[in-house]
């Protein structure tokens, strides 16, 4: 998948469920943290979702980047198999 | 013997029980009778798998699945998840007291703690690998979770505080957290007990130390401390929560009082890792312990809301300890015969149960005592609840590990 606008509603679905956010919230400009509020242990949770939902791998030092969600979507674009 | 420095009062109560997701519906459902106890093996498919001898357990009323949002209820175990439950409704029956977080405290024990969640996680560490195991986990099982979990909801500062002695947890929480007051570091306490393990390994475990009660065709009658035919306790799962206060600091700030937590006593056995000190010795001392502490001579006592969980041995070694502690004139009740054995959240759920019959000057009857052992020759309250004037009741504990607890309410 590397549809960016797909892999954003697919990410919010995700976030939706662990963190209880508003799928409409989880916009690309968002930070995980600072403005979505999801902790350390939550975005554990994210990645290992994602990475099924997406058949991607998203090792621990490349989620550590992946500040906002926009980082996230380019990061699942290039990287999806 | 030592006085306390400061009183200390009691200004909120919360429960989720097998009787009611509160204590109101808790507390008339007692009065009336009921029992919270039923066949559980159409909902749980591991007791025949297993083969369990035992088909009953007391299961909450109210799932906290049903009272919690769910994205938090997700990130917690389901003793946490009651934790959060009845501490809401303490908090805010308390009156929401406004209180600085370095001098709020919270006690709260447990006696497994998140068994549960240990058990489904290693299912998937073995089942679907490492990946699969969530982040929360270890924040789940631990003990202190439930706690931890209810300090950062309220935001306290001063100590949050998880003792562990099995069946006496609760009430040894409440005992810690009199100690904390009289020390005068804080001014509030949010204190009780939490358990949630109804699963296939605690009840297997409880079978195999021969514990539980097997009248699984007639699950309402299984518990019946005190009545010759008891055959053991019945598993249940609950929490109980009180808001605890220095008497000065609730009555500046306007506060409900309900009563007075005056006194706390523990003790140990240092006999046996689950049978009780068939004398009843060390439960005496805590006994006694609590009353002295309370200031209270024994003959002050006139109800004991008893520990009395429907095994053999423990009933009478209990009906020893307070003959010996007390004297022969307490009115007795069994609560477990009708809410089952809450094990770490039982000694707190008592104790709101016995602050509740001295504010409301009823006791609620003991179910199934048909012929009173001839070993406890006491007043049990049974039928139908006793009215009763009441300025002082003692609720006592004991776990398994020879730990005694025994905690004293008096009217304000």
């Amino acid at each position: 998948m590397s549809d960016p606008t797909e892999i954003r509603s697919g990410l919010a679905d995700i976030v939706e469920e662990v963190a209880d956010i508003d799928a409409d919230e989880v916009t690309a400009e968002k930070s995980f943290v600072d403005d979505l509020d999801i902790d350390s242990l939550s975005m554990v949770e994210i990645a290992v979702q994602a990475e099924d939902k997406f058949d991607v791998k998203i090792p621990d030092d490349e989620l550590a980047k992946l500040k906002t969600v926009g980082d996230a979507v380019r990061y699942i674009a290039e990287n999806s198999r | 013997m030592t006085a306390p420095r400061t009183e200390v009062v009691v200004t909120g109560l919360g429960a989720t029980t097998p009787l009611g997701g509160d204590v109101t519906s808790t507390w008339e459902a007692l009065l009336a009778g009921r029992s919270g106890i039923r066949r559980i093996d159409g909902d749980n498919e591991w007791m025949d798998r297993h083969q369990l001898p035992v088909k009953i357990a007391a299961p909450l009323a109210v799932a906290p699945t049903e009272v919690l949002p769910r994205v938090q209820a997700r990130r917690l175990d389901r003793c946490e998840q009651i934790a959060l439950v009845a501490t809401a409704e303490a908090w805010a029956h308390a009156g929401a007291p406004e209180v600085e977080p370095e001098r709020l405290a919270v006690v709260i024990g447990t006696g497994i703690g998140g068994a549960v969640t240990l058990l489904d996680q290693d299912d998937l560490l073995e089942g679907s690998g490492l990946r699969k195991v969530s982040p929360l986990t270890v924040p789940m099982l631990m003990p202190n979770g439930p706690a931890a979990w209810v300090g950062i909801e309220l935001g306290a500062r001063g100590g949050v505080h998880a003792p562990v002695s099995a069946c006496a947890s609760g009430a040894e929480a409440l005992a810690w957290a009199l100690r904390l007051l009289h020390d005068g570091e804080v001014d509030v306490v949010v204190a009780g007990g939490t358990e949630a393990c109804i699963t296939g390994i605690t009840v297997a475990g409880f079978v195999q130390a021969r514990t539980l009660s097997r009248r699984n065709d007639e699950p309402e009658r299984a518990s019946r401390p005190f009545d010759v035919d008891r055959d053991g306790f019945v598993l249940g799962e609950g929490c109980g929560i009180m808001v605890l206060e220095r008497a000065e600091f609730a009555a500046a700030r306007g506060a409900t009082v309900h009563g007075r937590l005056a006194g706390a006593g523990l003790t140990s056995d240092a006999y046996h890792i689950t049978g009780p000190e068939p004398e009843g010795l060390g439960q005496a001392r805590a006994i006694a312990a609590a009353v002295r502490h309370a200031g209270l001579d024994p003959s002050d006592v006139e109800h004991v809301n008893c520990h009395a969980t429907s095994t053999v041995a423990g009933d009478v070694g209990e009906s020893r300890a307070i003959r010996k502690a007390l004297g022969d004139h307490p009115v007795l009740t069994a609560p477990k015969s009708a809410l089952g054995h809450m094990v770490g959240a039982a000694g707190a759920v008592e104790s709101i149960i016995t602050l509740l019959s001295i504010k409301e000057g009823v006791i609620p009857a003991s179910l199934n005592l048909d012929q009173l052992d001839p070993g406890v020759e006491f007043d049990v309250v049974t039928g139908e609840p006793r009215k009763i004037d009441l300025n002082a009741a003692v609720c006592d504990s004991f776990g398994f590990g020879g730990h005694n607890a025994a905690v004293v309410f008096t009217k304000v």
